[in-house]
């Protein structure tokens, strides 16, 4: 079995809202490994979000401990954190965030330029298939373009992890998939760990594992035999 | 360049119009402290280089007659490092060219070439011939405003002979870098003018042939100026001393000093205030782009940018604004700068201006702004930099609105929905609310403070120049005369009224308070110049005893019915007891008034004056100035009619300026507040406006939402800053109050209006720029947009 790269313990948290406290995660406890492409599925507020959080080191726990290979997370500072994100993990947003008032190859720079061994911008930007683009703002640019310089932000650290949030949620079905493509393609051809958010059960069938929460809870974890190319999901 | 860079660059250029209103206010800051700070550093510069490298005087004193072996008396004394004796007169001069009279100040000057204290410099030509008995130099200014060349003549009267004095150069002095004659209230250098003459010459015009009538003393740097003040006066005192003085009683200096003055508080009052404003609309324009850019900050966050990186970024992005406020600042206040030094050069005769608006100015300017712009810019910049990062990426939530006791009282006045959410939106950021209406309300007090100014003095030239002085002209005498001298002057040209007074130079007592001044005696039905209260009614002066200013009262520590000592001094140097009969508030002056035969009387004197007051008609005055330049035993002439006009023009030439200047201030300051606070509010609402819009609101009726609430909190602000502008005005009217003057505070409502009615504009004005960009929004693109 290949190496384990997350490794958490009974994480739990809760969010305190006025007097209510709103239990995000109940006790969850995961194994992910490393060139894995899991996908988590789950209803809104099952909390898949803010576990990808605490993996990427974008959150606390409220309880429990998480490990990054024989780091743990737990409890590390913020300085600590940054230098994780830094170094080891790629994000991808439902949403894009991309600075507007950068160009794709300026988007992707702002992450070249604090990351220990980068690849080139437009390197990253030709991986997913954008050369062309690299000097556009992303006000010209359709959701699938953004999403994929979203993409090529994400990779161009050469991360060991690639956490993506919802990355087809804001596209039509044919930039959905071509924006899957590109992550498999990256999955397969760097080995990256690939954490994908989903609503849309088609989605889990290019996974090679697919985790399903539900009310904070892992609620069953399976594997898939056969994967399909992402060519073949249609919804 | 790096892209964070990159984007603070873009970011910059965005928003370019919010930054460039910022910029502009805290230009105004730099400005004035450029401008002020580099004028006093250049004022008290020169003076002080000028009064070192010429010896300029540490105490003077005029002597009615002293001999000259009291000179090493004088250098005796304890502190006294070197003593200056001369002569010095006054004299009626007959300028070829002029059809006016012009009074000459003559001083003598040492056989062995320039004095040792308050040297002249001589600017062209040379000293006159030690031995001669014809020739001068004189002030440049002088010969420059009556077109004297070297080697010109003109006339004088000297002790009642007319006599020839030909220019043999002109030079500048330490001691009349204000050069302002007797009784005017403003140089004039046309009228005005000091004639330097070798000591015998000036000895035989002014029958002081081993004597002197004026000295001036350098102390050592740690001698007792008021010890040896007393030590001159007790030396002088048998050849009637009129009393030595200071640097501070120096006509020159003292003027010059007020100046100083002036600008140094200048430096410290207004600049904070601009720079505090910049400070605030740097903070909430901060504020409301770091709300607009939280996802931006989380993925910086994600991809591993350090707080301290995303807190200097957003700092940078300050800086940037105070970089340009900082340019802008430079470049106006260097203008300015100028602009006072030519001012000064008008007023003020100095050999050089040391221009210093040094590096050092500048770097505090620089400094002082970029402070002001990182107050405003570090909460919020630390604020971005605490946000947590999945947080962050988060929509904000939406902002709290509770219902409170104005929600009902807004719902039982059936206030309309967009009204509503005017007043909830004001009530809801109370502080910003707060601050907005106190920046609008800064700019209505810049215009209102420095407009009490020109009626304050129109009341005090009133109450001073046509109330009290009513008369045309003044002609001093040389020397106190037979009141028959009247009825010569009446038989003169243009002459329809005459009326004798009397002057005295005076030290009154009350124990151990003392104040120096002059009595003015006067007949009792005088009627050119009278002796006014502040409220406008004549006092009578009944003899028997003597009216004091209240002022002059309140320092001796007297009321009505006390008795004070009178020293008269310049004569025998007698001490009177005089009754205090009256108090009167007058503006200024710290005047005391008697009976002018009670005075002869007291004096043991024949009837006497020393100064006529005449009413004239204007047809034949050129007459009158052509038989005046031959009369004997007139010092001076003061054109009353020429005063006043000269006085009026200067006040509104510079008035006219200043206000400009405020109004333009305090345009900036409005359009920085009213422009930042409706564009933020947009940004804020656009999802909201955009709603309105789709759901059948008309552009006017969004519109109003954006220009309601700027409004109204400028409306709100007016009652406020003309609360604040009075408060300074009363404030810098306290400060300016002093031993000698306070002026009333004349309060005109049209100041109120006016003051509301330029910022009310520039507010609409920037709020309806901010409202074309409404109109240009596409709503479909902003309701589609994630917060």
């Amino acid at each position: 079995m290949s190496e384990c790269v997350f490794r958490t313990e009974n994480v739990t948290k809760v969010y305190q809202t006025g007097d209510v406290k709103v239990f995000a995660l109940a006790g969850v406890d995961l194994e992910l490994f490393a060139g894995e492409m899991t996908v988590l599925l789950g209803p809104s507020g099952s909390g898949k979000s803010t576990l990808l959080n605490i993996l990427g080191g974008l959150d606390h726990a409220t309880e429990g401990r998480v490990w990054f290979r024989d780091q743990e997370l737990t409890d590390m500072p913020d300085r600590g954190l940054t230098k994780y994100r830094r170094d080891h993990v790629g994000f991808v947003f439902q949403f894009y965030n991309l600075v507007p008032s950068l160009t794709a190859r300026e988007n992707v720079q702002l992450v070249t330029d604090v990351s220990p061994n980068p690849m080139p911008a437009e390197e990253a930007l030709a991986l997913v298939d954008l050369a062309d683009r690299m000097d556009h703002f992303p006000s010209e640019m359709s959701g699938g373009e953004q999403q994929r310089v979203a993409i090529a932000r994400a990779i161009a650290k050469r991360p060991e992890i690639l956490l993506c949030d919802e990355p087809t949620g804001a596209l039509d079905s044919a930039t959905g998939v071509q924006v899957l493509e590109v992550l498999a393609d990256i999955n397969e051809r760097f080995g990256t760990t690939t954490v994908i958010i989903t609503h849309n059960a088609e989605i889990q069938r290019m996974a090679h594992r697919v985790i399903q929460f539900q009310d904070g809870k892992i609620s069953s974890v399976s594997t898939n035999e056969e994967r399909l190319a992402p060519a073949e999901i249609v919804w | 360049m790096q892209a964070l860079d990159r984007k603070l660059l873009r970011d910059f250029q965005r928003l370019w119009r919010q930054a460039l209103a910022i910029a502009l206010v805290l230009a105004c800051g730099v400005a004035i402290l450029l401008m002020a700070l580099g004028t006093y550093k250049s004022l008290s510069d020169t003076r002080e280089t000028y009064y070192e490298r010429n010896r300029f005087a540490d105490v003077f004193s005029a002597v009615k007659r002293a001999p000259e072996h009291l000179i090493a008396e004088l250098a005796a004394i304890d502190g006294v490092w070197a003593v200056e004796t001369r002569t010095a007169g006054s004299a009626i001069l007959d300028v070829p060219g002029s059809n006016v009279s012009v009074t000459g100040q003559i001083l003598s000057l040492p056989i062995n070439g320039l004095p040792r204290l308050n040297v002249p410099i001589i600017t062209t030509g040379r000293l006159p011939d030690p031995v001669s008995t014809d020739e001068v130099m004189v002030n440049a200014n002088f010969a420059i405003a009556n077109n004297l060349q070297i080697g010109d003549f003109f006339f004088a009267n000297l002790n009642g002979q007319k006599r020839q004095l030909t220019i043999t150069g002109t030079a500048q002095s330490p001691e009349f870098i204000y050069t302002i004659g007797p009784g005017a209230l403003m140089p004039d250098n046309a009228t005005f003018g000091i004639l330097w003459m070798p000591k015998p010459a000036a000895d035989a015009a002014f029958d002081m042939t081993g004597a002197f009538n004026d000295v001036a003393l350098k102390l050592t740097p740690r001698a007792q100026e008021a010890s040896v003040i007393d030590a001159v006066d007790q030396l002088l005192d048998p050849y009637g001393s009129l009393g030595a003085f200071g640097r501070d009683l120096q006509i020159s200096d003292a003027f010059i000093d007020s100046e100083i003055k002036q600008q140094r508080n200048m430096a410290s009052i207004l600049p904070p205030i601009f720079f505090g404003i910049s400070a605030f609309l740097v903070s909430m324009v901060m504020g409301r782009i770091i709300m607009l850019e939280r996802s931006q900050i989380g993925l910086l966050k994600a991809v591993g940018y350090s707080n301290v990186e995303i807190c200097l970024h957003y700092l940078m992005l300050a800086g940037l604004i105070a970089v340009v406020g900082i340019g802008i600042g430079w470049v106006a206040g260097t203008w300015l700068a100028r602009y006072m030094a030519t001012e000064y050069g008008q007023y003020f005769d100095f050999p050089f201006l040391i221009f210093s608006t040094s590096l050092w100015v500048y770097a505090a300017s620089a400094i002082a702004a970029l402070l002001a712009t990182m107050l405003g810019a570090t909460q919020t910049a630390i604020r971005a930099a605490r946000l947590a990062p999945a947080i962050a990426m988060q929509p904000p939530a939406p902002p709290q609105f509770k219902r409170s006791l104005i929600d009902r009282a807004m719902a039982a006045m059936r206030l309309s929905q967009p009204t509503i959410m005017i007043l909830r939106s004001l009530i809801r950021w109370p502080l910003r609310s707060g601050l907005t209406m106190l920046g609008i309300a800064l700019a209505v007090a810049t215009i209102v403070s420095p407009a009490f100014f020109p009626p304050s003095l129109e009341k005090i030239i009133d109450s001073a120049f046509y109330e009290t002085n009513r008369q045309d002209g003044m002609l001093v005498l040389s020397h106190d005369m037979p009141q028959v001298v009247l009825e010569t002057v009446a038989a003169l040209p243009a002459i329809l009224q005459t009326e004798g007074q009397q002057f005295h130079a005076v030290i009154l007592r009350n124990g151990h308070r003392e104040k120096r001044t002059s009595i003015q005696a006067s007949h009792p039905a005088t009627d050119l110049s009278r002796v006014m209260n502040n409220d406008g009614h004549q006092v009578a002066v009944p003899p028997g005893g003597i009216v004091l200013t209240d002022r002059l009262a309140a320092h001796l520590g007297v009321g009505l019915g006390d008795t004070i000592d009178a020293k008269f001094l310049g004569g025998r140097q007698e001490t009177h007891p005089l009754i205090v009969t009256n108090t009167i508030a007058q503006y200024f002056g710290i005047g005391a008034y008697m009976d002018l035969d009670y005075v002869n009387g007291l004096l043991r004197q024949s009837p006497r004056i020393s100064l006529i007051n005449v009413s004239l008609d204007d047809a034949e005055v050129l007459d009158l100035h052509a038989r005046l330049k031959d009369i004997p035993n007139l010092a001076s002439i003061v054109m009353m009619t020429d005063t006043r006009r000269s006085f009026s023009e200067t006040v509104e030439e510079n008035i006219g300026m200043i206000n400009s200047i405020y109004i333009t201030i305090a345009l900036l300051i409005t359009i920085g507040v009213t422009y930042n606070g409706a564009r933020i509010q947009l940004s804020e609402r656009s999802r909201e406006l955009a709603s309105l819009r789709i759901l059948g609101f008309t552009r006017s009726e969004v519109s109003y939402i954006l220009i309601g609430e700027t409004m109204l909190l400028a409306v709100l602000a007016q009652p406020l800053g003309w609360f604040i502008g009075t408060l300074i005005a009363a404030n810098m009217f306290n400060s300016f109050s002093s031993d000698l003057y306070n002026l009333p505070l004349v309060i005109e409502p049209a100041v109120y209006a006016k003051a509301s009615f330029f910022v009310l504009l520039a507010s609409f004005a920037s709020v309806m720029v901010v409202r074309r960009s409404l109109d240009k929004q596409n709503l479909v693109s902003i309701m589609k947009a994630r917060e």
